[in-house]
């Protein structure tokens, strides 16, 4: 083992019933240094790193980690204990207990808790890294980035040797992140080893040191972020040239049909119980717009609203210059409108029904309660999605929670395509899903429209909004404050409406 | 400003306080009208003390009850393991020859941890549904209690009834009966075994690391993996202290009724769930207490005995009120929960 | 090439194997045996005269038919409940309780010994069918408005449910005067198979046209398994569980006619005791997941035949009833061990640890 180098691990195997998730994956670790973890879903990442902290158990390969070495970690408190701590995508703390407990809970020696010691670090922690929440505040209490940031000083304050962070950031905003990053540098310093696994490329510039990309279970290579542009790092991870991205609104035709212009929907005055103020809203036939500002600004509360997802308190809403009631789903279901929610897992699929049931739901919905679809037609939506939209599954017959995220979120595209729906809401779409199926989605949103559909996209990355939309209703503090059109859209010119005034 | 104020107190409380503060007002609201409104009975110690006789073994079930709701999961076998627990007692100090008082008690612990043993590791180990494997483990102690003895007896042992006569005087809240003669207020050994155990388990809940493990647990499973708490361990050692108290509860059951019989403790495991709801534990998991739980207790007892003094001594009120006001209990729960959470959202 | 075809068998029989309908047919299978190696005697159908003078049929298979139906109707609605809200209905035994001495009531008019009887039997029966709609209808808004946990919230019912039943009656117990009525818990003159397999039979038809001509199945399927997502996708989840109560109301109903029918009269703190019990073990022996979600209602009907079969074996085997509940929990526990995913796994890794050649020939 050479002096700076801190985790090594060699020939890790891991199967599961009909999937070789890893073969013979290397990877290692140098003290003081950030390490990205590339690769689409199903690469192999989350195995790769649920091998490491003890919740899967390999199936051949070695661990060494320096100071102990060859390891075998059993369970997530064996990596615990050798200096392996964790922070997940999703947040994995009790909301019932207290931040402090949070922070401490399962670590230490002793049967007994001393809350006076405990809730006195946690303060002395949380104060440290600038973390808006009080020791012995209930962690359910708090909002969900401060809860991220929790499961952070947990895993900062364990005298880590190794800290991973898999998709930490995706329930940050901007300047939580740039915290974030703040303290992955200054772990740095202190010579921790960090593995940084994301879906923002920007991100992996902006901080790492190194990039290991893996694919389909295997070790592509690792590489020095210097020596990799960004397009080669895409072209490896998705294993050949990726297509020119900037380019594919030129690609695509407007639509151009008599009623090109119309609006098809309209909204005036709209609020709901999510807490933005009352907006005003409407989108033309053919026309593909979105919603932009920081995470939390209200974007995903806009169309929550114009759904009917969340209790209407007021305003009108039109539908092809008519006055129609839209209080929940279906009503605007049956209006035309379909949207695909930001919360896959939470909002979008129904993890143990087949992928057949999951795309013929919304359709069957709006058929009726007393009219089911007969097993040839649900087989023959299905199967006629599956093969348009390219989602990949064994069959129709698979539980939709056994794909892949970026086949999940085709199956529910599929959904509400299937209703042929005149009004398209797409929520964040592209979040956590590999770069292949996000360049295929925003295609298929730019074909849409040029077929007449309208489309709102929702998107974390602006350059994916300014790719896809011709307008953009700018937000901030749950408040529309502008809307950016024609030679507006640029980068620039987003930041500044949505930083607003001066 | 005003909502702004409110939104302070439910950000400063936790969901257990919170719930715990609502069962103690209302019990003392409802101790307080019973005293007023029924006067007699009521306004004398010796009422609150023999609620306490009556409900000891109650209080130690419910205690389990509570350790085992909190970790996320429910034992309804309890009932029968009490009974299980008299009759083999009471067939041990009745029909053998010279039966000791301390083996009597030995055997009570025993059942109980070998029910703990065996439910813990199907519901730990094999991750079989709790309520499915209590439900096996009440029909298998009901069915194991009639085949111990069909017919139920009265134990006669001296030592035993000696035992169970011991009345620990309480100074200073005795009272004068008609002929002006001084009694002092009692309770029974029971009581004193019952209040130990809530006042250890108390300890144990909010200052050791296992009691935090349970609310961990409770709360997300999951996420309790992932911070490194030995769920599995958690999961057994919850069973295992809710059936060896529901082994000791037994003991002090049949201490109070002296007697063997299939019948005893019917339904008791539904009172001791029942207690713990009422007490603000919630059987989604890691929220709950266990001073709270003994309120339960009380509550649940006093609305029986404030039925019964009203005159309304069929069976069938004490049904009826114990439901009611579960029910109204759950509301409130319900409704103070869904404020709580609305209060935070915005 | 031998080796594959029996790689190939081993595989075939691991997908029997996993089939939800395996445990309970194998269970009701090796109950067949156990009772064809003790006594054979117990699959004879024999022609004998009953009571009122009739030629009827009669053996332990017609037992388990009769004795099966109402759990067989209790399991349809536990499944969809479950299914639907993830949780456990506990107040059946009590509500059959409530709905029974509803149907008493009406049957017998407040007296307790009338001469005839003052209603028509269908009247009393669709009074107490709108009862167990009304105590569906509690327990579903307790669950599906105020949010309480199922078990919790008919926790409720079932305290309370016996002592609503005796209150209906002034605690008293009519006895219905009328031999007709005796008909729907025994048999029709002139038909020699017991009339509960009839209602049994019309149930279990109902709810398959009502699975294949409407979505109830899979509303019921996608509220359980995601309640967020369904909602979203326009479906009414609160209205979807409030359902799966109120048609587990109906289905007491009907279980409250054939307990009632059995005795012409009730006993409330006895009828349908630990049936609730006895219903939800059929859903969990039908490999249905308590935690709700996917469901197969022809799994938790067969999962209650079996129930009935075990309980006819073991008085078969002179059980005294009170001792019968033990007896059915070991089996119950061995069945839900070996179904148990946890249980299935070490049993594999201990089978591949003592013959560690075999995977390189699969």
């Amino acid at each position: 083992m050479n002096e700076t180098t801190l985790l090594k691990m060699r020939g890790i195997d891991k199967s599961f019933p009909g999937v070789r998730a890893l073969q013979k994956v290397d990877f290692t670790l140098n003290k003081g240094e950030i390490h990205a973890l590339m690769g689409e879903n199903g690469a192999g990442k989350s195995t790769l790193i649920k091998v490491l902290t003890g919740v899967y158990t390999k199936d051949a390969g070695t661990i060494e980690l320096e100071g102990a070495g060859e390891v075998s970690i059993h369970s997530p408190q064996d990596a615990q204990n050798l200096g392996i701590s964790t922070v997940y995508q999703e947040i994995t703390l009790c909301p019932n207990l207290t931040v402090a407990e949070n922070m401490f809970i399962g670590r230490g020696k002793g049967a007994f808790t001393n809350w006076k010691e405990m809730n006195a670090d946690a303060d002395k922690l949380l104060q440290s890294l600038d973390i808006p929440a009080k020791a012995t505040q209930q962690l359910s209490n708090c909002s969900i980035a401060v809860q991220q940031m929790v499961a952070i000083a947990r895993a900062v304050d364990m005298d880590c040797k190794v800290l991973i962070l898999d998709e930490p950031t995706s329930s940050l905003d901007e300047q939580e992140v740039e915290k974030l990053f703040g303290l992955m540098r200054d772990l740095k310093e202190m010579g921790v080893g960090i593995i940084f696994v994301t879906h923002f490329l920007d991100q992996v510039y902006e901080v790492c040191d190194k990039i290991t990309v893996l694919r389909d279970g295997q070790l592509v290579g690792e590489y020095e972020i210097k020596d990799l542009p960004r397009v080669q790092l895409v072209a490896k991870m998705l294993g050949k040239e990726m297509d020119d991205l900037s380019d594919i609104k030129g690609e695509t035709n407007e639509y151009k049909g008599n009623d090109a212009g119309e609006i098809v929907f309209e909204a005036e005055g709209l609020q709901s119980d999510a807490g933005i103020k009352p907006f005003d809203f409407h989108i033309k036939k053919g026309e593909v717009n979105g919603f932009t500002g920081l995470l939390g600004s209200g974007r995903s509360e806009c169309v929550r609203a114009i759904f009917g997802a969340d209790r209407i308190l007021g305003g009108k809403v039109k539908v092809h210059g008519k006055e129609v009631k839209i209080n929940k789903p279906i009503d605007a279901m049956k209006n035309g409108i379909a949207y695909l929610p930001e919360d896959r897992k939470i909002d979008g699929i129904i993890g143990d029904l087949s992928v057949r049931d999951n795309i013929i739901l919304a359709l069957q919905v709006m058929k009726g309660f007393f009219k089911p679809f007969t097993k040839a037609q649900a087989k023959a939506f299905a199967d006629e999605y599956i093969e348009k939209l390219n989602i990949k599954t064994a069959s129709a017959d698979k539980p939709i929670k056994a794909l892949s995220g970026g086949n999940q979120q085709k199956v529910i595209l599929a959904r509400w395509l299937l209703m042929h729906p005149e009004y398209l809401i797409l929520d964040e779409p592209t979040r956590g899903i590999d770069v292949g199926t996000k360049v295929a989605i925003q295609k298929l949103v730019l074909e849409l429209a040029s077929q007449g559909m309208s489309v709102t996209f929702i998107s974390s990355e602006t350059d994916e909004m300014l790719r896809t939309c011709s307008r953009l209703v700018v937000m901030r503090d749950r408040k529309v404050v502008g809307e950016l059109s024609g030679d507006d859209l640029t980068q620039n010119k987003i930041m500044a409406t949505i930083a607003g005034g001066e | 400003m005003k909502e702004k104020n409110k939104f302070n107190i439910f950000e400063k409380m936790n969901d257990t306080n919170l719930l715990l503060t609502i069962t103690i007002v209302i019990f003392f609201l409802m101790y307080i009208g019973a005293v007023l409104f029924q006067g007699g009975g009521f306004s004398k110690p010796q009422m609150f003390f023999n609620i306490l006789n009556a409900n000891a073994a109650l209080i130690i079930t419910a205690c389990g009850m509570s350790i085992v709701m909190i970790s996320g999961g429910i034992d309804i076998s309890v009932g029968g393991v009490v009974a299980l627990v008299s009759m083999c007692c009471a067939v041990y100090l009745d029909k053998t020859n010279s039966p000791n008082i301390l083996v009597s008690m030995l055997i009570a612990v025993g059942i109980g941890l070998l029910y703990g043993l065996v439910q813990g590791f199907l519901v730990a180990v094999l991750d079989i549904q709790p309520f499915i494997v209590s439900l096996a483990g009440m029909f298998f102690a009901r069915g194991m209690t009639t085949i111990v003895n069909t017919a139920p007896f009265n134990v006669e042992n001296q030592a035993f009834v000696a035992l169970k006569d011991t009345r620990v005087n309480v100074p200073f809240l005795g009272s004068y009966n008609k002929k002006g003669i001084y009694v002092p207020a009692y309770i029974e050994i029971g009581v004193i075994v019952a209040l130990l155990i809530v006042i250890l388990l108390f300890v144990v809940l909010k200052w050791t690391k296992l009691g935090r493990s349970f609310y961990a647990v409770g709360g997300n499973r999951q996420s309790a993996l992932m911070m490194g708490i030995n769920v599995r361990r958690t999961k057994f050692l919850s069973h295992l202290i809710c059936s060896t108290l529901a082994g000791i509860g037994g003991y002090v059951y049949f201490l109070h009724v002296g007697s063997g019989s299939a019948s005893h403790a019917m339904g008791m495991e539904m009172n001791a769930i029942a207690s713990s709801i009422i007490g603000g534990t919630l059987l989604t998991g890691g929220v709950g207490n266990i001073i709270g739980t003994f309120f339960g207790v009380l509550s649940l007892s006093t609305i029986q005995n404030i039925v019964a003094s009203a005159g309304l001594d069929e069976a069938w009120w004490t049904g009826i009120t114990i439901a009611a006001m579960l029910c109204i209990f759950l509301l409130i729960q319900s409704v103070v929960m869904a404020q709580k959470k609305k209060a935070i959202k915005t | 090439m031998s080796k594959q075809s029996k790689g190939n068998i081993l595989g075939a029989f691991k997908a029997i194997a996993s089939h939800q309908l395996f445990i309970p047919i194998l269970a009701l299978v090796l109950l067949a045996v156990v009772n064809l190696i003790v006594d054979p005697s117990f699959f004879e159908i024999k022609d004998v005269t009953n009571n009122a003078g009739y030629m009827v049929k009669s053996g332990a298979l017609i037992t388990i038919l009769d004795y099966g139906s109402e759990l067989a109707i209790l399991a349809i609605g536990m499944t969809l409940v479950t299914a639907a809200s993830g949780g456990q209905d506990i107040s059946v035994g009590a509500t059959i309780a409530i709905a029974g001495s509803a149907m008493l009531r009406v049957l017998c008019g407040g007296n307790s010994r009338p001469d005839t009887i003052q209603a028509p039997i269908i009247v009393a029966f669709l009074v107490a069918c709108i009862v167990g709609m009304l105590c569906g209808a509690f327990n579903g808004m307790l669950v599906s408005i105020f949010k309480i946990q199922p078990m919790i919230a008919t926790l409720i019912l079932f305290t309370a449910g016996r002592s609503i039943a005796a209150w209906i009656n002034n605690n008293e117990l009519p006895i219905v005067p009328d031999p007709k009525f005796a008909y729907f818990g025994g048999f029709i003159p002139g038909i020699p198979i017991p009339t509960t397999v009839f209602i049994a039979a019309i149930c279990i038809i109902i709810i398959a046209l009502v699975l294949k001509f409407t979505n109830l199945g899979l509303y019921t399927q996608a509220v359980g398994i995601n309640e967020s997502s369904s909602r979203l996708n326009g479906i009414n989840p609160t209205f979807i569980k409030f359902l799966s109560f109120v048609i587990l109301g109906l289905c007491v109903a009907v279980a409250a006619l054939i307990k009632v029918s059995r005795l012409s009269t009730i006993n409330y703190s006895v009828i349908a005791k630990d049936i609730e019990m006895d219903a939800i073990l059929a859903v969990a022996l039908g490999g249905n997941a308590l935690s709700g979600g996917k469901f197969n209602i022809w799994a938790s009907i067969l999962g209650a035949y079996v129930i009935q079969f075990l309980t006819t074996t073991l008085y078969k085997f002179n059980v005294p009833s009170d001792a019968l509940a033990a007896y059915k929990a070991v089996v119950v526990i061995i069945l839900v061990v070996f179904s148990a995913p946890k249980a299935r796994e070490y049993m594999e890794m201990f089978v591949k640890k003592l013959n560690p050649g075999r995977k390189e020939a699969a």
